[in-house]
């Protein structure tokens, strides 16, 4: 809209002259650091859940379980090449680091050398495939067009069958999200902000209008091959992995209740694998920014993503995680055992005996182990210390069950004993590191 | 008690569970090799015989399905000293109960085979993430891994699967084997030389010139991919060992 794209210095990111391959590498990895750090903020990283095999000889595979191929030093997974297209945009949105506003250096990479730099990496096991989203220029479409074409050509021309994320831009058409769904194992829309107040705040140039409709297409169009795929042994993949979506938690003032209330509508609605939470960095000075000496909110992310992992894995509802009453989760303690403390007349549980959802529902017993206590307790009943072995946290649940020679001894406890014990033990391990391997 | 001593082979441990089971007498099962031997009142070596071996792994296999035998599988690659113990314990387990023991998680023996395993599985999976193949002059893409425990037969699929059309060589520095795929078949292979004697030697070029580009690139995509205000080394180091760093291209220099 105001990007000028006569201006010569936007003309030289776009077009590029031929010059010697020092000059040409010097200038890859330039881009590649410029681009790369803009794409950094978007916290997803999952290689997973997709089916696509290789087939004919070709590159890849991306039929297994997600690989982290390294971490950073701020301990997150590094498993796709993640790397906008270009951090050109036409928007003005508040917290983004690649927003018009923001004098920083632009740069943009030319189809082939993404395509180059992927398969290169791919074929060195540095990655598990690319994530590829873009800043916004000209317009929706003729963005998407470029990523889609990006993608079309490892597919085709490089037979590459690793992973490929495309961000969906928002206003996309549907014709581009169709072509994206059949080149890409992942497509997400990110909703940036958790309400549309916040969005209408921080992004005007966008709404959430816009990124619902690839978001909408992308589902139905899911939905409809799979049923076609009934009849139709050779319908084409379709976005295989399913599509995902990204918040950022802690620029505007939502509650935990709004934001959970949002994953879980996303979750039902447009049948999402996953809502990343996005702890605020600052990184630009705004009025309507928290100020730029603001802590990046790490534990109220992870009990986010804490909370979302008991309405995916442990069969709990959004309304028993936070309620009216306490709109926040709690920080010191993970949801779960805040649910119990407020549950007490639930317990005990007794393992040997209670059903898998009641038992996904102790404190110290993870996904694993309770299905590991319900395969174990057909030969014999469980003590205390085979639970323990099992991988139980002992120090947790022993407030909340009873098993072959113990019997509860929360009992005597108040809940605010108990809390206070549990957070006593754990004073020395809590903190950043339970920021976890959610990702 | 009697210590059957076998050659370290899968094969020379089922042969050794089929004598075993002959002499109808407790005993101690043990790779050869190790130390300790005063713990024993007598040891026999075992041949590997390829149709004893055959006979009790099918009997295993009725009992406890191909993915219980992989289980043992993996817990024998932990090369752990006493993992026989555990092993032959499980299979006594299920031959005794006629059934599949393997959810009887509140057994010592299969907890112990199930632990061990999942180490095993750990392991595979870390080298599955942390291989970095540096591309040579004969177009052959080698790394070189030194695992915890001896997991190249377990990833050899992954890489078979995922690298199908390029030369490849995995090599085990600890265990001096490594596995070579040649866009048809995969062969064990030994080599004389070692990965320093290559590298140090100004003489011999063996890296084809992309490979010092991509190696930049990575390094420099490693360190602007990470947010700064997040640092957060304890986390690091958990995900990825000081011990690996040696071979991880974006830790070096």
């Amino acid at each position: 809209m105001n990007l000028n794209f006569n201006n010569p210095k936007l003309q030289n990111i776009f077009f590029e002259d031929g010059s010697n391959s020092d000059d040409m590498n010097e200038r890859i990895l330039e881009k590649l650091t410029i681009l790369s750090d803009a794409a950094k903020y978007d916290v997803s990283c999952a290689s997973s859940g997709s089916n696509r095999k290789n087939t004919k000889k070709g590159l890849g595979d991306a039929s297994g379980m997600g690989i982290c191929h390294s971490y950073t030093e701020d301990g997150r997974c590094v498993s796709l090449l993640k790397i906008l297209l270009t951090n050109v945009c036409i928007y003005d949105c508040a917290y983004c680091v690649s927003r018009r506003g923001n004098d920083i250096k632009r740069a943009a990479f030319t189809v082939q050398e993404v395509v180059d730099l992927t398969i290169n990496f791919y074929r060195r096991n540095y990655i598990e495939g690319l994530f590829l989203s873009s800043g916004i220029f000209k317009d929706a479409d003729y963005t998407m067009e470029r990523l889609v074409r990006i993608a079309k050509k490892l597919r085709t021309e490089e037979r590459f069958n690793g992973y490929i994320h495309l961000k969906s831009i928002p206003g996309a058409s549907d014709e581009l999200m169709q072509e994206a769904g059949l080149y890409a194992d992942r497509l997400s829309v990110n909703l940036e902000l958790p309400t549309e107040a916040g969005l209408k705040l921080l992004a005007p140039d966008k709404n959430r209008k816009d990124m619902i409709g690839p978001m909408n297409y992308v589902k139905n169009t899911i939905i409809r091959l799979a049923d076609e795929r009934k009849f139709i042994r050779s319908t084409p993949k379709f976005a295989p992995a399913g599509q995902s979506t990204q918040v950022i938690i802690g620029a505007t003032p939502e509650t935990d209740l709004q934001i959970i209330n949002t994953a879980d509508s996303f979750y039902k609605e447009f049948r999402l694998k996953r809502v990343y939470y996005s702890g605020y960095i600052p990184v630009l000075s705004d009025d309507r920014l928290p100020g730029l000496e603001t802590k990046v909110p790490m534990i109220r992310e992870n009990r986010l993503y804490q909370a979302d992992w008991l309405m995916r894995f442990y069969g709990f509802n959004a309304a028993e995680i936070v309620d009216s009453s306490s709109p926040n989760l709690d920080l010191e303690i993970d949801p779960k055992l805040s649910w119990a403390l407020r549950n007490l007349s639930v317990f005990p549980v007794d393992v040997n005996k209670a059903d898998l959802h009641l038992i996904l529902r102790i404190p110290g017993i993870g996904v694993k182990s309770a299905h590991k206590i319900v395969a174990a307790r057909r030969f014999a009943p469980l003590n205390q210390d085979q639970l323990k072995q099992l991988g139980v946290a002992m120090n947790r649940a022993k407030y909340f069950i009873s098993c072959k020679g113990m019997k509860l001894i929360h009992g005597e406890y108040s809940a605010e004993n108990i809390r206070s014990f549990i957070l006593q033990r754990g004073s020395k391990r809590l903190g950043f590191t339970t920021q976890l391997s959610l990702f | 008690m009697l210590c059957l001593v076998y050659n370290r082979s899968f094969e020379g441990f089922l042969t050794a569970v089929f004598e075993a089971y002959e002499r109808k007498e407790n005993v101690y099962i043990r790779k050869n090799g190790i130390e300790n031997k005063g713990l024993f009142s007598e040891i026999k070596e075992v041949i590997t015989y390829e149709a004893h071996a055959q006979r009790v792994l099918k009997k295993i296999e009725s009992l406890v399905g191909i993915a219980g035998v992989r289980r043992l599988w993996k817990a024998f690659l932990s090369e752990d000293p006493e993992i026989e113990d555990a092993m032959l314990g499980v299979i006594v387990y299920s031959i005794k109960s006629n059934a599949d023991i393997f959810s009887d998680f509140g057994n010592q023996h299969v907890l112990k085979i199930h632990q061990a395993a999942k180490k095993v599985e750990r392991e595979k999976h870390r080298m599955e993430a942390f291989v970095r193949f540096k591309l040579t002059t004969d177009n052959i893409f080698y790394a070189v891994v030194e695992p915890d425990f001896n997991v190249l037969p377990l990833i050899k699929t992954h890489f078979e699967n995922r690298y199908a059309d390029q030369h490849w060589l995995i090599y085990d520095m600890k265990r001096n084997y490594g596995l070579y795929y040649d866009e048809q078949t995969t062969e064990i292979v030994t080599m004389e030389v070692n990965e320093n004697t290559l590298l140090k030697n100004p003489e011999t070029k063996i890296l084809d010139d992309s490979e010092d580009i991509y190696q930049n690139l990575w390094k420099a995509y490693f360190k602007s991919t990470n947010i700064k205000s997040r640092k957060n080394m304890k986390l690091h180091l958990r995900h990825v060992p000081k011990r690996y760093w040696k071979y991880l291209t974006e830790k070096l220099g």
